[in-house]
């Protein structure tokens, strides 16, 4: 399909309040055209907030929704031309599932052999020919979730918009349909704004992730990038498995914790604190004689607690200092990995290369 | 092991225990009933008064009430208000229902408080109110005033019936078809519409019952060539007790019955 009817979202300082609180506050997100940007955030975050007011189902106080160059603010949901896929489906139960997809064709006042055959390439697309006559109650959940796609992609809509769609889905039909999805979007080169508070999802499906937190945008950007540089610690927390230290500079301006010399200057001297985020599978547990070499950083301490989980394992290390790190490792080769024991004394290196610094204050 | 030892549910409880309450409930039946099979058989009486039970039978009070021009034309005045208001608060009450429900402004609840005090205030103050209000609008023994005064007193069954549908329905398809590309309006008789018609029609039926059966407020302000069936009868039986009512009963009795029965029919159709 030809992905020509794609438009770029803008949004500019968006502002919506509930009574006292922000949903949403001075937002501002360029969506290119055709990108898949999936908003994530904890619930209550604003991230639902946002996508409604890109379908024109609440209306924000203050800001602006361009597709491409037409203001949306004031456009009523039905004139923007925007498929929409609702965590409940929502499905029609009085329609079968060929009225159900035609339903927006039939609207747009579609021939009725033009809509048939229109029907039967959206179900094709999504992998359910032959089922346009079943009825709705007829379909398992994996089903009407297909369902509930082809109905919002089927009229070539310019934009896409998804609302936690796969969460009413068991893991292994989740994980099989957000490959689906993204071989589906790749196909009609829609835009797409995908919302979800699962960061796996987010980190599997998108070009880009929008990180929302409180109403605001914490981070926008690939999903590798928000995870190996994130911007602050709310999304080096909320994205990913990770313990953080909070470092301290000494007289000759070097990062600390302990007596591990992290860095020997702070990336950015505009900050004066500074938190070391640790991603458990970046720690290596190093021979018991390892000196303190430039490649590592290195942290000593004690097996509090380790534990085997199928295809990887995690030790709890205390480090004398008092925090705790997870050490996460792989347990491909078994006789290796799986030797760490509770009360073990041990020495694990970070990759100095790797290190992963956010500014804990803000700025001066 | 026989019925009266065996468990009625999956407790321990068996029939036998629950005897007493068999009982209690077959009583409370019969005292609802019991009326309606006194007026059933009195109504096929030969005699010139209202007596039970019949010592003779005939279908003389039918043919009374059948062949009475008085009787014909208060029918024909309640079949008519009763089916104006059902078309005024059919509609009227699903759109209040409606826009209460989506709403979710804080008054709404109070709205609908206020609009469903017709069933809770005694009818007779809103017989004398709107006796005194339709005096002064000079509504009183006019068609308009009935149907105004019974769509006031319908309009609350609907709203609470179509509520209850809209309970049980995902606003989300609404949404949906908005983002589809329907109007709200489109999209609530495309979508919404479709989804509670049954309680619609019960919500219709049910208005026409009220109109059909109300007897304190037509009293009141019906009257000459528009009085109603009921306000006749209750004439007829102040003045004379004249058999003709157990006949006229027994026929609304019987419309009312096949009424709720369709209403019944539709409902678990439905479902």
């Amino acid at each position: 399909m030809d992905n020509t009817t794609a438009l770029p979202i803008s949004i500019r300082s968006l502002t919506k309040k509930y009574g006292d609180l922000f949903a949403l506050k001075a937002v501002d997100l360029e969506i290119r055209s055709g990108e898949f940007l999936t908003l994530l955030g904890p619930s209550g975050s604003g991230k639902t907030t946002l996508l409604m007011a890109i379908a024109g189902f609440n209306h924000p106080d203050s800001g602006s929704i361009r597709f491409g160059d037409a203001e949306m603010v004031l456009t009523p949901p039905h004139k923007r031309d925007v498929g929409m896929v609702f965590q409940s489906y929502a499905l029609f139960p009085h329609m079968s599932v060929a009225e159900n997809v035609g339903f927006p064709l039939k609207l747009r006042g579609m021939a009725v052999t033009e809509r048939k055959a229109r029907v039967e390439e959206a179900l094709d697309t999504v992998q359910l020919s032959g089922l346009g006559k079943r009825g709705i109650d007829q379909l398992s959940g994996g089903q009407r979730q297909r369902v509930a796609l082809a109905r919002a992609f089927v009229f070539r809509p310019r934009i896409l918009l998804m609302d936690e769609p796969l969460s009413a889905l068991d893991k292994k039909l989740r994980e099989q349909m957000q490959i689906e999805l993204k071989h589906i979007h790749r196909q009609l080169g829609v835009t797409t704004v995908y919302v979800t508070h699962d960061q796996r999802e987010a980190l599997t499906m998108s070009d880009r992730i929008a990180v929302i937190n409180h109403g605001e945008l914490a981070q926008v950007d690939t999903p590798e990038a928000i995870y190996n540089k994130p911007a602050n610690e709310f999304v080096a927390d909320f994205i990913g498995e990770s313990t953080m230290l909070q470092l301290t500079q000494d007289s000759a301006g070097r990062l600390t914790f302990g007596d591990s010399v992290v860095a020997s200057e702070a990336p950015d001297p505009s900050h004066k604190d500074w938190s070391l985020v640790i991603r458990p599978e970046r720690l290596r547990v190093l021979a018991k004689d390892a000196s303190a070499g430039d490649r590592h950083v290195i942290f000593s301490g004690t097996v509090t607690d380790a534990v085997f989980q199928g295809e990887t394992a995690f030790a709890l290390v205390k480090l004398t200092g008092g925090s705790t790190l997870v050490v996460r490792f792989g347990t491909g080769a078994v006789s290796e990995g799986s030797r760490l024991e509770a009360g073990q004394s041990v020495s694990v290196g970070l990759i100095r290369d790797d290190l992963i610094l956010i500014p804990s204050d803000s700025a001066q | 092991m026989s019925w009266w030892t065996q468990p009625a549910t999956q407790t321990q409880i068996t029939h036998g225990d629950r005897f007493w309450l068999y009982v209690t409930a077959a009583i409370i039946m019969l005292l609802l009933v019991i009326p309606t099979f006194i007026v059933v058989p009195m109504s096929f009486s030969d005699s010139q008064y209202l007596a039970f039970p019949p010592e003779t039978w005939s279908v003389r009070w039918y043919e009374e009430y059948f062949g009475s021009r008085k009787w014909m034309r208060a029918t024909v005045t309640s079949v008519k208000i009763g089916t104006l208001t059902t078309l005024v608060a059919t509609p009227l009450g699903t759109m209040a229902a409606y826009a209460l429900f989506v709403s979710g402004h804080r008054a709404a609840r109070a709205i609908f408080m206020l609009l469903i005090t017709p069933m809770i205030v005694p009818v007779i103050l809103i017989a004398i109110g709107a006796f005194y209000a339709f005096g002064r609008m000079g509504l009183n023994n006019s068609i308009t005033g009935l149907v105004l005064a019974h769509t006031a007193m319908a309009t609350p069954l609907v709203m609470i019936l179509i509520t209850a549908a809209l309970r049980s329905y995902d606003l989300n398809q609404e949404r949906v078809a908005r983002s589809l590309g329907a109007s709200r309006v489109k999209a609530f008789f495309m979508v919404t519409l479709p989804q509670i018609k049954f309680s619609v029609v019960t919500a219709a039926l049910l208005s026409f019952l009220t109109s059909f059966d109300e007897v304190i407020i037509s009293i009141f302000i019906s009257g000459g060539s528009n009085a109603t069936l009921t306000k006749h009868m209750f004439a007829a039986l102040r003045d004379f007790i004249d058999p003709t009512i157990a006949a006229i009963s027994t026929i609304m009795v019987a419309v009312s019955t096949v009424l709720l029965l369709t209403t019944q029919f539709i409902g678990s159709k439905k479902s």
